[in-house]
């Protein structure tokens, strides 16, 4: 059997002092950060250029082009922050990162900082998961104890400052103009661009905002060569990146493989679906794309490869969902996701989410006519492309795909007067033995 | 409540330690609300005009940020605040079971808190743990593969004083108060402690040990030993 699985950032998760800086260190943490510090910036940048590291956030935007579009030379101070504001419901692959082993993401970091001339990182990170944050003002910490962060990092002159900011509550400022916005103490509501942050980010400065696990990608890639991690993956789709298994699935978790891997293989080492049960429908990238079903086993998961299919890699977030489920109750759940998270600046996400919600709730009801079922998709259309970022966008995929895959469902609760599922079908628990 | 004159013999030490964190003071409002709801509980008037002061900002801007984010609490909430994930997923493989079980089991709807002061009950949206579906929160830590009836004995040792630890956190749970504080950026010593790789974060790592596969691996077998 051909290898499926190159765990890398997951490599030591398993041992107990692995989000230590001493356990880092064994396993070779910081040797990246002396061989970045002997390149020049542009070296850095360079490298990661070769590697086609592309941003692990979802928007699948070259690492290392990103990092070029900061400016040099100017008086500005320059930023990076870390977009550790993982939300998007399925993804689930930073928060463990951050709390097995935040030490590669801080060397990740100083790397970053280094190659666009940042003196102050900020890590945006939720507010919502304590021990993540202790963990991360913890790395934080021990490197700059290690001489990691701070002044003159290993006799470098090169000064970096780490800020662990923690959030409040908001999806959107995943988004990364709202979370520019944010860190700088307001509501978490996106900017229009152009100007992009790296021209004019943070208080105005040039800034890039990168994903934990790109940023956490870059110490493998300068430790083992930019040729290395573009050996891995596809054509286009370069490297090893974390695909999460969550829902009716066997052996849930985060299987870290190269790009290009496909669900079948994903789930032979899985286990397959749970006993008894057949794969109805899944998203390949988190709630805001477009649904696959079993006709998608075998769609590589790599960016092409996914789009030609109707897709969206994102942040391979694969939720899986099995007969039991109904697609109506879970597509009305996302859109409510949306409608909630909304902030409000735009018309069309934020009155479109509205009348999505309240169509779906009562489709789900067993009212509403098959007319509303194209009502539904114009509003859809109509939120698309005219929202003010992307989370508007985010509201039609898992909508539009459902109806194109599943129609008959949706009219059948009409029929039905209801929804024809059973709701207690699809727990992982049955509701006697659990209560 | 306490006065501003009291949140001020109180925290300005702390809140000027966060402003000196960021080059712009502004930046420091948010930890600032979550110091201040460290010690209220929640987000008063007073503590809004005490974060307006601290940065020169007018209560009104104040405000607007309070109330865009949903972390703040405009009104005191219990020591424990309990969240159940309702998203798709969770919901699906039994959040809302539980959730529904929980208003039942407490007495309270969504946002409310018991009438001992002790636990809020609130539905959440996706907490990044999906491979632990379904998921609670308590005080931000992660309480994984809940059932309704570990659900119920959870809030119900909350209330009575047991010792509840989280799956994967620290052992020694934090009161809602004690979690702000750590929000604002202070820690409580707490971050060595506790296991926190389950067995979904480690379920390909084993696969891939047992098979031998590390990132090296490909070049060398890909089709070499199909």
């Amino acid at each position: 059997m051909s290898t499926i699985l190159t765990p890398a950032l997951t490599a030591h998760w398993d041992e107990p002092d692995s989000f230590t800086l001493a356990g880092y260190r064994r396993d070779g943490g910081y040797r990246a950060l002396q061989k970045a510090l002997a390149m020049s910036p542009d070296e850095v940048i360079s490298n990661v250029k070769e590697s086609v590291l592309r941003g692990r956030g979802g928007a699948g935007f070259p690492t290392g082009v990103k990092w070029g579009f900061i400016p040099k030379g100017d008086s500005k101070p320059h930023y990076l922050v870390v977009n550790a504001d993982e939300s998007e419901p399925g993804a689930c692959k930073d928060i463990p990162t951050m709390l097995n082993n935040p030490q590669v993401l801080i060397e990740g970091t100083v790397i970053a900082s280094y190659a666009i001339q940042a003196h102050t990182a900020f890590i945006y990170v939720r507010g919502e998961v304590l021990q993540v944050i202790r963990r991360l003002q913890h790395a934080v910490a021990e490197a700059r104890e290690a001489g990691f962060v701070g002044p003159d990092i290993l006799g470098s002159g090169f000064d970096l400052d780490i800020v662990v900011h923690a959030g409040a509550g908001a999806y959107i400022c995943g988004e990364e103009t709202a979370l520019l916005d944010s860190l700088e103490g307001k509501r978490g509501q996106p900017r229009l661009k152009p100007p992009f942050p790296a021209t004019a980010g943070v208080y105005g400065s040039p800034t890039n905002v990168n994903n934990v696990e790109s940023i956490a990608s870059v110490p493998w890639i300068i430790e083992n060569g930019a040729s290395d991690f573009a050996s891995l993956g596809t054509e286009k789709s370069k490297g090893f990146g974390i695909f999460s298994l969550s829902g009716h699935v066997t052996t849930p978790g985060q299987y870290e493989a190269p790009l290009g891997t496909t669900l079948r293989e994903l789930l032979g080492l899985a286990g397959g679906i749970r006993a008894g049960h057949r794969l109805k429908f899944w998203t390949p990238g988190g709630s805001s794309t477009p649904l696959f079903t079993d006709e998608h086993l075998d769609v590589p998961l790599d960016y092409e490869s996914v789009a030609a299919a109707g897709s969206m890699l994102g942040t391979r977030s694969i939720q899986l969902f099995d007969e039991t489920v109904c697609v109506v109750r879970v597509v009305l759940r996302w859109a409510e996701f949306y409608q909630h998270e909304s902030c409000g600046k735009c018309t069309p996400c934020r009155e479109g989410s509205y009348w999505v919600v309240q169509l779906l709730r009562e489709l789900e009801k067993g009212g509403g006519s098959e007319e509303d079922l194209d009502k539904l998709l114009d509003i859809c259309s109509n939120i698309t492309g005219r929202a003010f970022c992307a989370l508007g966008d985010s509201i039609e995929p898992s909508v539009k795909s459902s109806i194109k895959f599943f129609r008959d469902e949706y009219l059948e609760h009409q029929r039905h007067g209801g929804c024809p599922f059973d709701p207690a079908a699809s727990t992982l628990f049955t509701l006697e033995s659990a209560r | 409540m306490l006065s501003l004159d009291e949140l001020r013999s109180k925290l300005a030490a702390d809140a000027a330690e966060i402003i000196g964190r960021y080059p712009q003071s502004r930046s420091a409002l948010i930890p600032l609300l979550h110091l201040v709801q460290s010690e209220e509980g929640y987000v008063s008037g007073e503590g809004i005009a005490f974060c307006a002061e601290q940065l020169g900002l007018t209560e009104a801007t104040v405000t607007a940020v309070v109330s865009f984010y949903t972390m703040y609490k405009r009104r005191p909430v219990g020591e424990y605040h309990v969240g159940v994930c309702t998203n798709s997923l969770c919901g699906v493989m039994g959040g809302d079971a539980i959730f529904a079980d929980l208003q039942e089991h407490l007495g309270v709807g969504n946002d409310a808190t018991t009438p001992d002061g002790k636990v809020s009950l609130e539905h959440l949206e996706c907490n990044a743990a999906c491979d632990y579906a379904p998921v609670v929160m308590v005080n931000w830590e992660f309480f994984d593969n809940m059932t309704p009836r570990s659900a119920r004995d959870l809030v119900d040792g909350l209330r009575t004083g047991a010792e509840v630890a989280p799956t994967r956190g620290a052992p020694r749970l934090c009161t809602w108060r004690q979690a702000s504080r750590i929000l604002a950026g202070f820690p409580d010593g707490q971050a060595a402690e506790g296991h926190t790789a389950g067995d979904p974060s480690l379920a390909g790592l084993r696969k891939a040990k047992e098979q031998g596969w590390t990132p090296d691996t490909p070049a060398s077998t890909n089709g070499a030993h199909e």
